[in-house]
């Protein structure tokens, strides 16, 4: 059992929650998830953790109500219980020096990547954050992405804030202005193919951080399983991030499918 | 040696105990081998693969029990023991069922075995300690020890008088516990017994590895297993859900946090997939995903969050016990066609052949000697066909079975809507790469010195399918049981 100590919408369908897991806190890096179960009938869900502080035992996690589960775990309050948090699982970020590096994020996708533009700002990185959403009431963490990086650049669909365009468009501006030696993406499967086949269009490395269905997290069920390189690779132990030039995206959109009929 | 001297004076001091002796010579030996084996009580099987929860074994009447009993010799030299890994006084428990003290024979059995209503249902007694009872060498078939172990653990738990081995004093030294499936638990209680201070981490929410994630209810329910673990807290067994050791703690927070001593029981962790075209197909996935599913998130229960798919023509891949555990679960699921694909024969089937009978009572049909190739989808990503390959048998493999051979141009095209590989799995990475020191074989198991368990970190100890790479549950429970023996040993400096 893991207490909600506070809780903040950030739209009306992404709500960030500030979980006690001190020995979660403790040990996670960038790049780490956390399974979750609401209820003891819950389902166990992936979450990447967005954030974590020592001093209070906490970690931060980011949820956007896309079905059952996500619904029961955003509806409860401060003060009340998570039935279980587990982890921290997955391969952290590897984090080192590459020159100038662009972090595309969408959807939630944009929490997760905090950590990551944190750490990769530390060391020594020039970090230019490109955020996209369909319309501006969306865009989440921006002032704290403004904290952390060299740069924050806005897209939204409906040109409602920022640039009007997609996310691709706003990666595709940092390129053509300046060299771009490192690509971090993490969102929608859809955004992660487009930025992919775009970065891969300019040659510029590149890893996506895949949100894939899973069941224990820890490499027994096989449920995350996508083909990266030409091979099976299960995103929770061999990921959750790979080096997405080499991601078959168009089975994971098709595999991320494979409970909505039944759900 | 010391704790084997031990045993085998228990065991024929038990045996010349007067009650004993009138009980052998109360019934001529011709007369008992004469008795027939006795035949479980099952549920009948059109009806039972229906219904998703109630066991299939009804287990003995106490009439039948006490009658099974009586085949028992009562051996001078026991050889049934030696097939036991956990060491269980087998002639001891079984004449205290003849003689009608069954609180006494379940008593027995908790000596040396942390899980007996367990063992007595999933242990393949008929590869352990029944492979070496005398009756066979007599050409009769085996006293159904496994019977009788579950008839007693039954009888104490449902008499409500539930015995707990005694407890040595506390020594005040703290272990530690990865996982908690059937190694594991055989290590805490031989450990609380022995008056350590017994912690036991497991990584999913609910207590039991392979025992609740894996094997379904209609052959272990889980309130047998609950009831089971119950018996563990009794003794001072503390467990900790949600924490994996190697991420959430690590080797050197247990030392922070006082533990001396550290069993690992993390288990085989990873399902093993083939590597054909199409196996990334929705509806195709891993009997590990597909059994928990339904047997740990409780799928199949219209109140549960957890989606499972029930598809109506469902090929198990495998010839082992997990591919009978999730075949007959499609049945239950309401699979109208229930397949077993298997390589090689039946005669080379790894899985028990009580667990063979019951898949084809309930209607499972096996198709032997095929080999899937690829799996072909409906345009929407979802399995629809699976291509097999005929295969014939050919010489001797390395496992001294026949190897098979694919018959050229024998392919056969089956529809399918659901496909569960059960083809073996590989040992849980997660400890092997995060304690450094630990010595690891190349198919990625901890390598354990063998007559302790004992691995590479002196203070680290390993058992069940993370060692073995995939075995049986009792195997595990008796590395489990070696292990604690041998860390005792360690810290007590006997034998040093």
């Amino acid at each position: 059992m893991n207490k909600i100590v506070s809780k903040e919408y950030f739209s009306e369908n992404v709500v960030k929650l500030v979980v006690e897991a001190p020995l979660i806190a403790r040990s996670r890096k960038p790049g780490n998830f956390v399974i979750v179960r609401t209820g003891e009938k819950g389902e166990r869900i992936p979450l990447t953790i967005a954030n974590a502080d020592t001093g209070t035992g906490t970690i931060t996690l980011v949820v956007q109500t896309t079905g059952t589960s996500t619904r029961k775990l955003c509806a409860l309050n401060p003060g009340e219980n998570i039935t279980d948090v587990v982890g921290p699982l997955g391969k952290p970020t590897h984090i080192e020096k590459f020159g100038t590096v662009v972090c595309a994020g969408g959807g939630v996708g944009v929490a997760p990547l905090l950590p990551i533009v944190e750490a990769l700002h530390k060391i020594g990185n020039r970090v230019i954050v490109v955020l996209a959403a369909r319309t501006k009431n969306l865009i989440i963490l921006e002032q704290q992405m403004r904290d952390l990086a060299d740069e924050v650049i806005i897209m939204t669909d409906d040109g409602s804030y920022g640039t009007k365009g997609l996310v691709t468009n706003g990666v595709e501006s940092v390129i053509q202005r300046e060299k771009v030696d490192f690509c971090v993406t993490i969102g929608p499967a859809i955004m992660m193919k487009f930025v992919s086949l775009l970065t891969k269009k300019y040659n510029i490395p590149t890893i996506a951080s895949l949100n894939t269905i899973m069941v224990d997290g820890t490499g027994m069920c096989g449920a995350c399983r996508v083909t990266v390189g030409g091979k099976t690779k299960f995103v929770c132990v061999d990921g959750p991030e790979f080096d997405a030039h080499e991601v078959n995206f168009d089975e994971m959109l098709m595999r991320l499918g494979a409970y909505k009929d039944i759900q | 040696m010391i704790d084997i001297m031990k045993k085998e004076d228990i065991v024929s001091a038990r045996r010349a105990e007067p009650w004993r002796e009138a009980l052998r010579k109360s019934m001529k030996s011709k007369d008992r081998t004469a008795i027939e084996r006795v035949k479980m009580n099952e549920l009948d099987p059109v009806y039972r693969s229906h219904t998703r929860l109630e066991e299939v074994n009804q287990g003995l009447t106490k009439e039948q029990a006490m009658r099974e009993a009586q085949r028992c010799l009562d051996c001078a030299n026991p050889t049934c023991m030696t097939g036991c890994p956990v060491g269980i006084n087998i002639p001891s428990f079984i004449k205290n069922i003849e003689r009608g003290e069954f609180l006494e024979a379940a008593k027995i059995l908790k000596e040396t075995n942390a899980l007996p209503a367990v063992c007595g249902r999933v242990c393949p007694q008929e590869k352990q300690c029944e492979s070496q009872c005398i009756h066979l060498k007599m050409g009769k078939p085996a006293v159904a020890i496994g019977y009788l172990e579950r008839f007693a653990a039954d009888y104490e738990r449902e008499s409500g008088q539930m015995s707990s081995p005694e407890v040595a004093p506390s020594n005040g030294i703290k272990v530690a516990v990865a996982g908690s499936g059937p190694s594991g638990l055989s290590f805490a209680g031989e450990m609380a017994k022995r008056g350590y201070d017994v912690t036991v981490y497991e990584a999913l929410h609910e207590i039991g590895g392979v025992l609740k994630y894996g094997i379904p209810e209609f052959r272990l329910p889980n309130k047998i297993v609950d009831v089971e673990i119950d018996g563990l807290r009794k003794l001072g067994v503390k467990f900790v859900t949600d924490t994996i050791i190697g991420r959430t703690l690590s080797y050197d927070d247990l030392h922070i946090l006082g533990y001396k001593g550290i069993f690992v029981g993390s288990g085989a962790g990873f399902p093993n997939f083939m590597n054909i075209p199409g196996e990334n197909l929705i509806g195709v996935m891993s009997s590990n995903e597909y059994l928990t599913r339904v047997n740990l998130m409780d799928a199949a229960n219209p109140e549960t969050d957890t989606p499972v798919q029930k598809g109506k023509f469902v090929a198990v891949i495998g010839g082992g016990n997990t591919a009978m555990d999730s075949v007959r679960t499609a049945l239950r699921l309401g699979a109208k066609r229930a397949m077993i694909v298997y390589r090689r024969s039946e005669a080379e089937m790894p899985a028990r052949l009580e667990e063979v009978k019951h898949a084809k009572e309930e209607g499972v049909e096996f198709m032997t000697l095929h080999n899937p190739i690829e799996y072909i989808g409906d345009g929407k990503g979802r399995v629809q066909k699976m291509l097999l390959q005929k295969m014939e048998l050919g010489e001797p493999d390395a496992s001294g079975r026949r190897r098979p051979i694919p018959i050229e141009g024998a392919v056969e095209t089956i529809d399918v809507d659901e496909v569960i590989v059960s083809v073996g799995v590989s040992p849980n990475s997660l400890i092997p790469t995060t304690f450094s020191g630990l010595e690891i074989s190349k198919h990625g198991t901890i390598v354990v010195e063998e007559d302790t368990n004992r691995s590479a970190l002196h203070d680290v100890f390993a058992g069940g399918d993370i060692v073995r790479g995939g075995a049986t549950v009792i195997l595990a429970m008796g590395d489990g049981r070696k292990a604690a023996f041998a860390m005792d040993n360690q810290f007590m400096n006997r034998n040093n």
